[in-house]
């Protein structure tokens, strides 16, 4: 009796649906396992980490603050990831717009109207295109790798953000810490729900996950991501501009990021800080192909990551587990995933020795 | 099959196949198929599209793995578990779809395949030599990806030759040589059968078959049909028993008054963008209304260039140098091209006529968006695309079991009779097509040349570029060779002779037919 993987005829649909529950099952295995090493009951662990925190409705209402930027920005990244844009630099695209969105705040602090958050929200998709654009650039210019470029300005962002909160933008009322002033009223997101974190930036990713489903399946666009990705010299023959889709892509990424990072400065956090995401734009990567560049199966997995998140702090708080205990919850995820995509193109099969088939 | 190599082992065959069944998603692709192949016996395997002999052979290499049946090695109950183990047997293939690796060289793709460590520089040595002893020059330090699709196949035939297999699997070999190549190499193939090597032939060229081959199995629809001794049927016995009907050979009117030009490429020059492409160097010729122009050519001497320059993929510096109707087009794109009425029919069919991944229906979108008004209110219109797709199906006899099907799920035939109805039923003005019936069986190959017919005769002008040159006579009016990036002054195909095609193909030969490529100017 032999174990074999062949290749399957033609991939499998009912694997690209399975293949992510499979790997949460194999993940909640390990975790299990992982909790007992660290002298912590497997059961008591995970409820902490994945019922506890949502138990009730402000933890409800938390996991869905926290998968808004998630979803914004996978769902952006999903539309370049189709046509083989591999844009690494959400994070930083996520800054650039929460520093031109906050911005707005910073010059206009003293003004009152209904005008200044749409500006805000405006600002921001700009700021992340804008980031965006310079890997675009670089690529369609100079061929160079848009995951090196658009990951090293990540930092380069980070940066940015900080001299501006340290420097020019920091609250001159503060007393020197490095923040910008507390946005007004008409600079914040409008609370959902009362007594609750729930803000209308989830409004806006649910807008754009609906959009981008709508372009992908229905316009012309959308198609041509989708040809471009899975096979260039058909694109090429169709006449789609390989280069006109991968500034397409980069800047509608650049944008939904943008977009993140205002939602977040005007939302949840509330000012300008030297740091304004627990990188959400990378696990965005994660969240992006967990759903399987799927505007619908984004949301399933952006609510599952936004999970590990409040799972890790609840596993700090109750369990006394270090704060790593969420990244690597997030990295198994990945890794059984890659690892079980395999079941997509691939089937296992036992076959008896000295005859053609079992 | 009274010359069939050595008897001693004659008692068992070299290769023994019995009830092999393999399921596709909603086909039986080998339906109980027997075969049985002798020691030095060259033996062919005869079937429409879909026939599953791609299927089989694939089973017997080791790449597929058959759901039912029994395979005997010299009368040894045998697993092939892989193509590592068939090669270990002695088994080679040539593949009808290379499976080479883009990115490497000649040489590293045959080290790939050959056991353990290499001497690369020793290698090199005897590719040489095999493909110059075989007739197949192959430089081996270049890269696969700047190859076309004949010296891609030629890497194939010298990399089994390298391995002195006992038994070698053809799946269409002569489809990208010259007609004096293909001799040579018929020559070879007798050669090696004397020395006792089996060969499984599958070829839809009748004729070759019954010059070359000792015995003959036919397929159809999945089925086994028969064995026959092909050297006592004729070609049309043969086809008709592939088939199960009788074989239309094309019609056409070769006295018909032709049109006005419509496409006139005058004085064309390029350059490739590959190191190892080939540059085009004065390119003249044009295209009546209701004619057939044939371009033969070995493949590497500039078809590629000529049809990316044709269909937009590759833009002129100077507008002028193809005119369409008399308007300059040389500066546009492929789908500016397409709204004048210019349809195309790439040479790869998946991955460049088609997105493998994607459903007909997608597949059926994307050239014909534009013509067919598939685009409404900016959205794609997905009932209409669809009825388009069926429209194609019904209207080319493609096998599928439904249009959301894959076009990767399709046989070879059946997606190149899809790819070349979605162009013509956009009714085109000038339809460009490469190689129409490449690895195509001869049932497909008459239904398409009969379309392409039939369109002529509506009007369309229509350019084939194909390196069949008994396709090309069949259906042009007119032919021309391409060799070096040049192309010889189109002649009528009733002036022109398979040996006059074939020197000129030669094209560096130093003899009369060079005046062929003074230009036109």
């Amino acid at each position: 009796m032999l174990l074999k993987i062949e290749k399957r005829p033609e991939a499998s649909q009912l694997m690209v649906y399975a293949t992510p529950i499979f790997a949460l099952i194999l993940t909640i295995l390990t975790g299990s396992f992982l909790f007992h090493f660290l002298g912590v009951d497997p059961v008591e662990g995970l409820r902490n980490f994945f019922i506890k925190p949502i138990d009730n409705t402000y933890g409800a209402t938390e996991l869905l603050v926290k998968a808004t930027p998630l979803i914004l920005c996978a769902i952006g990244l999903s539309v370049g990831f189709r046509a083989n844009v591999w844009n690494i630099g959400a994070e930083g695209q996520l800054t650039m717009g929460a520093i031109f969105g906050g911005g707005v705040f910073v010059y206009f602090h003293d003004v009152d109207s209904v005008f200044l958050l749409p500006m805000m929200i405006v600002m921001g998709a700009i700021g992340g295109a804008l980031w965006a654009a310079i890997p675009a650039f670089l690529k369609t210019r100079f061929n160079a790798n848009e995951i090196l470029t658009s990951l090293m300005l990540v930092y380069v962002a980070l940066l940015v953000l900080s001299l501006l909160v340290h420097g020019s933008w920091r609250d001159p009322d503060g007393f020197n810490f490095p923040e910008s002033r507390l946005f007004s009223d008409s600079a914040t997101m409008p609370i959902l729900i009362e007594g609750t974190r729930l803000h209308f930036g989830t409004i806006i990713a649910l807008f754009a996950v609906l959009g981008t489903w709508i372009m992908l399946s229905k316009t012309l666009i959308g198609f041509q991501v989708k040809v471009i990705g899975a096979a260039p010299k058909a694109g090429g023959y169709a006449g789609f501009s390989q280069k006109k889709i991968i500034w397409f892509s980069l800047l509608f990424g650049g944008a939904m990021a943008g977009l993140a990072g205002v939602s977040e400065v005007s939302g949840p956090v509330g000012q300008l800080l030297p740091s304004i995401s627990p990188g959400y734009g990378f696990t965005a990567i994660i969240v992006a192909f967990l759903g399987r560049l799927h505007p619908v199966g984004i949301i399933f997995a952006g609510l599952l990551m936004a999970l590990t998140y409040l799972g890790g702090e609840t596993a700090q708080i109750n369990l006394g587990l270090p704060v790593a205990v969420t990244g690597v919850f997030q990295g198994m995820v990945l890794f059984y995933l890659l690892a079980c995509d395999v079941l997509v193109n691939f089937r296992i099969r036992f076959t008896l020795f000295g005859r053609a088939a079992s | 099959m009274s010359d069939t190599g050595s008897s001693t082992s004659s008692q068992h065959p070299r290769l023994e196949l019995k009830g092999i069944t393999k399921a596709y998603p909603g086909v039986l692709a080998n339906d109980h198929i027997d075969l049985k192949v002798l020691p030095g016996e060259i033996h062919a395997l005869l079937g429409e599209n879909g026939a599953g002999k791609s299927t089989l052979v694939k089973i017997i290499y080791g790449a597929l793995k058959a759901d039912a049946g029994t395979i005997r090695w010299n009368g040894n109950l045998i697993d092939i578990a892989n193509p590592h183990a068939a090669r270990k047997l002695g088994i080679g293939m040539i593949f009808q779809h290379f499976s080479l690796f883009e990115a490497m060289t000649v040489t590293e793709n045959i080290a790939l395949s050959m056991p353990g460590r290499q001497n690369m520089a020793k290698l090199s040595k005897r590719i040489v030599e095999i493909s110059e002893n075989y007739g197949l020059p192959l430089q081996p330090n270049r890269h696969v990806h700047t190859l076309s699709v004949g010296e891609k196949q030629r890497i194939e035939i010298v990399r089994c030759l390298l391995q002195n297999p006992k038994l070698l699997i053809m799946d269409e070999p002569t489809s990208v040589l010259t007609p004096q190549e293909a001799d040579k190499m018929f020559l070879t193939l007798r050669r090696l059968s004397e020395e006792g090597v089996s060969i499984l032939y599958i070829s839809h060229k009748l004729d070759e078959i019954k010059a070359l081959c000792h015995k003959a199995t036919i397929l159809r629809g999945g089925k086994y049909i028969s064995e026959c001794d092909p050297t006592v049927e004729t070609a049309k016995s043969l086809a008709e028993m592939m088939i199960g009907t009788d074989l239309k050979a094309p019609k056409h009117d070769n006295t018909k008054e032709r049109g006005q030009v419509r496409l006139k490429v005058h004085n064309l020059n390029m350059d490739s963008n590959d190191q190892f492409g080939v540059n085009l160097n004065l390119i003249n010729f044009e295209v009546r209304s209701g004619e057939i122009l044939g371009i033969a050519g070995v493949a590497g001497n500039g078809q590629v260039e000529l049809l990316e320059a044709l269909s937009g993929e590759a833009l002129c510096k100077i507008p002028e140098a193809i005119l369409f109707e008399n308007k300059p087009i040389g500066d546009l794109g492929p789908s500016q091209r397409r709204k004048q009425g210019i349809a195309f029919v790439p040479e790869d069919r998946l991955g460049h006529g088609s997105v493998p991944e994607m459903s007909l229906v997608e597949n059926a979108f994307l050239s014909a968006y534009g013509q067919k008004q598939l685009i409404s209110n900016g959205f794609i219109d997905t009932k209409k695309t669809k009825q388009f797709a069926k429209e194609i199906v019904e209207n080319f006899d493609v096998r599928t079991s439904g249009v959301s099907h894959a076009a990767n799920s399709l046989s070879g035939g059946n997606l190149q009779k899809f790819i070349v109805g979605r162009e013509m039923l956009q009714d085109p003005q000038l339809i460009i097509i490469a190689h129409p019936t490449w690895g195509v069986d001869a049932g497909a190959a008459a239904s398409i040349h009969q379309a392409i017919i039939d369109l002529a005769a509506k009007g369309t002008a229509v350019l084939v570029v194909s390196q069949d040159l008994d396709e090309l006579f069949a259906i042009s009016n007119r032919m021309a060779v391409i060799a070096e990036g040049r192309l010889s002054v189109g002649r009528s195909v009733q002036e022109l002779s398979i040996e006059e095609i074939g020197l000129l193909m030669g094209g560096t030969s130093k003899s009369d037919s060079q005046k062929e490529f003074e230009s036109v100017a």
